[in-house]
């Protein structure tokens, strides 16, 4: 190796430079590879620190519906519900909301205009979420309790959703909450599946007489299908994985009720809650299993928005 | 195309409209916070808030000065653990393009970008509290570049891949190793976006609160370093705002504004001047 690598200089400089090369490789790499460690001692930390309950419970835990710390005897059931409950309304209310807008984002408003409003939009995604609990505690909870829920209770009050005492705090009130924070997300991601829809796809329905909003509906919004789920699903990851605002409104009460102006409580906001007083293994460990209940959870709902969404981005680029 | 003109005409203006009205009131949730905040926190805002210490229940008065120091420290921590090795990860992942490895970790990257914070606080505390036996702002610090690391990773690759690949080729038919591409000529042409990637995720990272609940926890002191129990402004902002005491509430609209300012001040910074003409993608 010696003589003829000396002999020629470049040989040498080769030779260096692909031991930076290697070096700066190896470390970047490290770095990359400690990202998949990182999350495989996450699943291992709550795999390990769940044991207690794992073995003690089985899967009854996820279907049983005490939660009493002094005999230890823990079931997930009114979390699981209480979370599930509040992150559906939420979806009830931020879907239309957010859908409507990414449209009229993407279609109607000038480019100008919507590009400052999404600017807006974006940097509502951006307030921590405990200013949103902050800002229901003390307004969105009075209003529900003086108006919101006396006025559902007297019109929709046949129905048992809308049955029982109200309170303000409560898992209505919740569902409200993360219906606010999850807009922002379907509009964003919504508005950039209907921006990658060809702009061929309208002028063909508008040249054929349909109205504006024909071309939208029946044309547009098909087309960019895929990524619309998309965005309901990661708003959805977001709801289900939303801790303090939930915390702040929801009544923290592990029951599981018809009414949605009952307290209830989520997975994320027990843990919030009792986590930091938990004493006793088991104790720990049952809030340690709702975590990962939580964690797959957020999973899998995240892995189907992130495919659908990189489906369409695709579909779009094709032509 | 069903029914008659009119009609047609008519569902179409009402549709349009409705989906205005919409984007009206998403945009002025915007406004109705801000203007809360401004209106409430505005009104509790003083001098004290700044300089003196949180004061029991029952006292009028005092500060939050222990939280926004213990909030600095604790995401300048983060931030200087987070960033860097997410930068470096994700020059891996834009610069040294493997098969099969890169998806994997993209793939890795993305999922813990999704997981709850709350979740990401468990990691910390099994990982700090439970070996040292005590709440520490390290502890806090470490959840908090858990979650900054899979930002940064993917929107310095991102912002890395916009680089034209004519860049990289000038600099290696001119001479330079891969390594020296990369360091003098590919991440400078980078620098604006991966800089405004990283100052949108520290600005996240520090509205964070779940994950400090059981890992810095709180503190109505000074404390120690950051081996000691820390207070942060969201930490101060949730438990004064359950607390049951009226003066609490004055102080967590305070904290409330002060923690807002700084974040929407480093994202509008970070948007409008750093960001001019590049598109940022959501973290």
């Amino acid at each position: 190796m010696a003589t003829p690598a000396v002999a020629d200089p470049t040989a040498i400089r080769r030779r260096t430079t692909q031991t930076g090369d290697i070096v700066a490789r190896l470390i970047t790499l490290a770095f990359a590879a400690s990202i998949i460690l990182i999350t495989f001692l996450l699943v291992w930390q709550l795999w390990t620190q769940s044991a207690p309950t794992r073995h003690k419970f089985g899967f009854a835990f996820l279907f049983t519906r005490t939660w009493d710390p002094v005999t230890e005897d823990f079931g997930a059931l009114p979390f699981v519900y209480g979370t599930v409950v509040t992150s559906a309304l939420a979806l009830l209310i931020s879907v239309p909301l957010g859908l409507g807008s990414a449209i009229f984002l993407s279609e109607l408003a000038p480019a100008r205009i919507s590009n400052m409003l999404t600017f807006l939009i974006e940097l509502l995604a951006a307030i921590p979420s405990v200013i949103y609990g902050l800002l229901a505690l003390f307004t969105l909870v009075p209003l529900m309790r003086e108006y919101g829920e006396p006025f559902l209770k007297s019109t929709l009050g046949f129905l048992p959703l809308f049955k029982g005492p109200v309170y303000g705090f409560g898992l209505l009130t919740g569902g409200m909450v993360l219906s606010i924070m999850t807009i922002p997300f379907i509009i964003s991601v919504s508005r950039e599946a209907l921006l990658a829809v060809p702009r061929e796809q309208r002028e063909a329905a508008l040249a054929l007489g349909a109205t504006r909003w024909e071309s939208t509906w029946q044309i547009v919004v098909p087309y960019a299908k895929l990524g619309i789920l998309g965005s309901i699903f990661l708003g959805l990851a977001r709801a289900l994985s939303e801790t303090m605002a939930v915390t702040m409104v929801i009544g923290n009460d592990p029951k599981i009720s018809a009414s949605l102006f009952a307290p209830g409580y989520s997975i994320a906001a027990v843990i919030a809650n009792e986590f930091s007083e938990a004493t006793g293994k088991v104790y720990q460990s049952a809030l340690i299993e709702l975590g990962l209940v939580l964690f797959l959870l957020t999973i899998i709902i995240n892995g189907i928005a992130r495919l659908m969404i990189v489906a369409t981005t695709k579909k779009g680029s094709k032509r | 195309m069903r029914g008659n003109l009119l009609w047609r005409k008519s569902v179409n203006a009402v549709m349009l409209s409705v989906t205005a009205l919409f984007t009206v009131l998403a945009v002025s949730s915007l406004f109705l916070i801000l203007g809360y905040l401004i209106y409430y926190g505005g009104r509790s805002l003083d001098w004290n808030f700044f300089t003196k210490l949180p004061l029991p229940p029952g006292e009028i008065g005092g500060g939050m000065a222990n939280a926004i120091v213990g909030s600095l420290k604790i995401v300048g921590v983060a931030a200087l653990i987070g960033l860097p090795f997410g930068f470096l990860a994700g020059v891996y992942l834009s610069e040294f393009e493997d098969k099969m490895f890169c998806p994997l970790v993209r793939y890795v990257a993305d999922l813990l970008n999704g997981i709850p914070s709350i979740v990401v606080g468990l990691l910390a505390w099994g990982l700090v509290v439970v070996p040292t036996r005590s709440f520490s702002g390290l502890a806090g610090s470490i959840a908090l570049a858990v979650m900054l690391i899979p930002i940064v990773t993917r929107q310095t690759e991102q912002f890395l891949r916009e680089v034209p690949l004519s860049l990289r080729e000038a600099a290696l038919a001119l001479g330079a190793s891969k390594w020296k591409t990369i360091a003098t000529v590919v991440v400078p042409a980078g620098s604006k976006g991966i800089l405004t990637g990283m100052i949108l995720g520290v600005a996240r990272i520090a509205g964070e609160s779940a994950p400090l609940l059981f890992t810095a926890f709180n503190n109505q002191f000074w404390g120690g370093g950051i081996t000691q129990p820390t207070a942060s402004l969201p930490v101060m902002i949730y438990s004064h705002a359950i607390a049951p005491y009226d003066d609490w509430h004055r102080q967590a609209w305070a904290a409330g504004l002060v923690l807002i300012g700084m974040v929407l001040i480093a994202n509008i910074a970070a948007r409008l001047v750093l960001a001019r003409g590049i598109s940022v993608p959501r973290a």
